[in-house]
């Protein structure tokens, strides 16, 4: 009924838009890391023609992330926050979705407000709060050395000082990363968790399954796709996480990958060298999401099968 | 008497354990560790912020001691209250006119966009499809570096500062705008409109007088899910800014925790929170009113939760 040509003409100025502002700008970065750096003013000179293309300093970088190599400790730092945040986020997110989707009854409505609602407050108000409450006299510093439990986790080596939570504390870094990101891990698993239909379960009971048996091999498996969906929204953004470790450390004992790409813009004089760090982490991150297509594609064929 | 003795004979083959072991699991309820942990997860997701407004109206400069109720750091505060203070009038004003300016563009090239991908089947529409959802994955320190070295390498005739800001924020508005439209596009069905061309009406009649009064709930909807996103964010507004002319809420916020955040801090934070949390609760409300009776199921909250994703 509609002619032919209406539907691509009313998708033309948002692919245009995405072509020149989402889609150039990464042309735009590669230009910058593959050039040249002016050596009086230390300004990038880009090179737009791939045939000009000098790759001497995306190799310096990559050099770098060896073993042994200037970005090396940063790169395993933030390998390692991003993962133990992620463990994080599935230890406490994993029971909660799962109570609001197979228990709660009356108070489901209420429990997915509360659970929507730090998505609408800002991101740094968040982490203002908590700057707040860990500050020396701060309620958590406070109720943390009362309790003795700053003590504790002194003692177990995760605060390099005791009473001392905003000073360059890789355990207040995942913290912050764990509360900061765990609502888009929680609603995607919530989702999921919900769609499971409960005939299975009661199948799985009645053929003699107990409660973890029935958990393990039926909740689990059928709650994958939203766990792994959870964990890519969250992990990918981490990856370019630079604003919580400088928030709740600032100290460049606790510096991700993030943090160097900002530092070479923001601080140093160096946007070569920030264009090929980000680079090689659009890289990785493509490769990470090419691994959860991969295995999403691979689970809805089993489904079928 | 005898029961007497019989009562705690009968309870005695229980230790302790099994006892603290069967009130936590409560096999015939709900699990109540699980109840724990959700309400124990709720709490720690919601108090600070509680608290961080809280400290917004402490009659004293500490953020951490409270001193009393009053509104001095939104109003009379003469040098850093939100009404005299003239960077933060100028950055809830650089947020507000960003959000605007945002949803006024973002909006209507999403709806069309969306409308363009659910329906057009031809060659390109897959690749189009496939660049719609790139945004939504993209770390935004990358999209911020991209759009930074574009209009400092390529496209120098933009400068960075409000013009820059715009479209970096369209730009990873529109996808939103999409992914919220073409849901609504999906549950409506072309049903309406082949009855409409049936009984005679033009395929503009169609689009203007079925398909768009369907689509409106969506489209206010996504217009506060943009004003909300544009509103709170921080990283594309800081690698577009060019300095204080430019410098939005979340800014300032930033640059506020790495020296000494003040009452004020937590009440400009208060105050653009309240915000967000208005227009997403109209745009939801407006969203319920015009799909009432539509015999959907789930709640407005499923709605909020689906835009969540």
């Amino acid at each position: 009924m509609y002619p032919r040509w209406l539907w691509p003409a009313f998708a033309i100025p948002g692919v245009v838009w995405l072509l020149i502002l989402f889609l150039l700008p990464f042309y735009a970065v590669i230009g910058v890391a593959f050039g040249n750096i002016d050596p009086i003013l230390q300004t990038p000179i880009p090179a737009w023609n791939p045939i000009n293309w000098n790759t001497g300093w995306v190799a310096h970088v990559l050099n770098e992330l060896t073993p042994g190599g200037v970005y090396w400790d940063v790169f395993l730092r933030t390998i390692r926050y991003v993962a133990l945040s992620l463990g994080g986020c599935i230890l406490i997110g994993y029971p909660v979705a799962y109570y609001i989707a197979r228990h709660a009854s009356r108070t489901k409505s209420l429990l997915l407000i509360l659970l929507v609602l730090p998505f609408w407050i800002s991101y740094l108000m968040r982490m203002l709060a908590w700057i707040n409450l860990l500050a020396p006299g701060g309620y958590a510093a406070r109720f943390l050395s009362f309790t003795h439990i700053s003590d504790l986790l002194y003692h177990m080596g995760l605060l390099s000082q005791p009473n001392n939570f905003l000073g360059g504390q890789s355990f207040t870094v995942i913290f912050a990363l764990i509360y900061g990101y765990i609502p888009y891990f929680i609603l995607p698993l919530y989702a999921s968790l919900d769609r499971i239909d409960r005939s299975h379960l009661e199948a799985a009971r009645d053929l003699g399954a107990s409660p973890f048996r029935a958990f393990w091999h039926v909740t689990l498996p059928l709650s994958k796709t939203g766990l792994l969906g959870g964990a890519v929204l969250i992990v990918l953004p981490m990856f370019g996480d630079y604003y919580t470790p400088n928030i709740v450390s600032g100290a460049p004992t606790t510096s991700m990958i993030g943090n160097q790409i900002d530092l070479y813009f923001h601080g140093g004089p160096q946007p070569t060298i920030g264009a090929a760090i980000t680079i090689i982490l659009s890289a990785f991150l493509v490769v990470l999401m090419g691994y959860y297509m991969w295995t999403i594609h691979k689970s809805s064929k089993e489904l079928v099968a | 008497m005898s029961q007497a003795v019989a009562t705690p004979t009968a309870t005695k083959e229980f230790t302790l354990w099994q006892r603290v072991y069967g009130w936590i699991t409560n096999p015939w309820g709900k699990p109540r560790f699980l109840v724990l942990i959700t309400w124990g997860y709720i709490v720690w997701s919601i108090a600070p912020v509680l608290i961080a407004i809280q400290f917004s109206f402490n009659n004293s400069r500490s953020l951490t001691v409270w001193h009393g109720f009053t509104t001095k750091w939104y109003f009379s505060d003469p040098v850093d209250s939100i009404w005299h203070n003239a960077s933060y009038r100028g950055a809830l004003n650089q947020s507000l006119k960003l959000a605007a300016l945002d949803v006024l563009i973002a909006t209507p090239i999403g709806v069309m966009l969306a409308l363009g991908l659910a329906r057009w089947r031809g060659r390109g529409s897959g690749a189009s499809n496939f660049l719609m959802l790139f945004p939504l994955v993209t770390p935004e320190i990358v999209m911020g570096v991209s759009l930074l070295l574009l209009f400092t390498q390529l496209f120098t005739f933009v400068n960075t500062g409000t013009l820059a800001q715009v479209l970096g924020h369209v730009t990873f508005s529109i996808s939103y705008v999409v992914v919220i439209v073409r849901g609504r596009l999906f549950s409506i069905g072309r049903s309406y409109e082949e009855a409409a061309a049936d009984l005679g009406a033009s395929p503009s009649a169609a689009l203007r007088l079925v398909l768009m009064p369907l689509l409106l709930p969506a489209i206010v909807a996504s217009a506060a899910i943009v004003f909300a996103i544009s509103i709170d964010d921080f990283v594309i507004s800081q690698w577009l800014s060019n300095g204080a002319n430019s410098t939005t809420v979340p800014m300032l916020i930033y640059d506020a925790t790495r020296a000494t955040p003040l009452p004020s801090t937590d009440g400009l934070a208060t105050v653009i929170m309240t915000i967000t949390l208005i227009t997403v609760v109209a745009g939801v409300a407006v969203f319920r009113m015009f799909t009432r009776g539509e015999g959907g199921r789930g709640s407005a909250v499923d709605d909020v939760a689906g835009f969540g994703m």
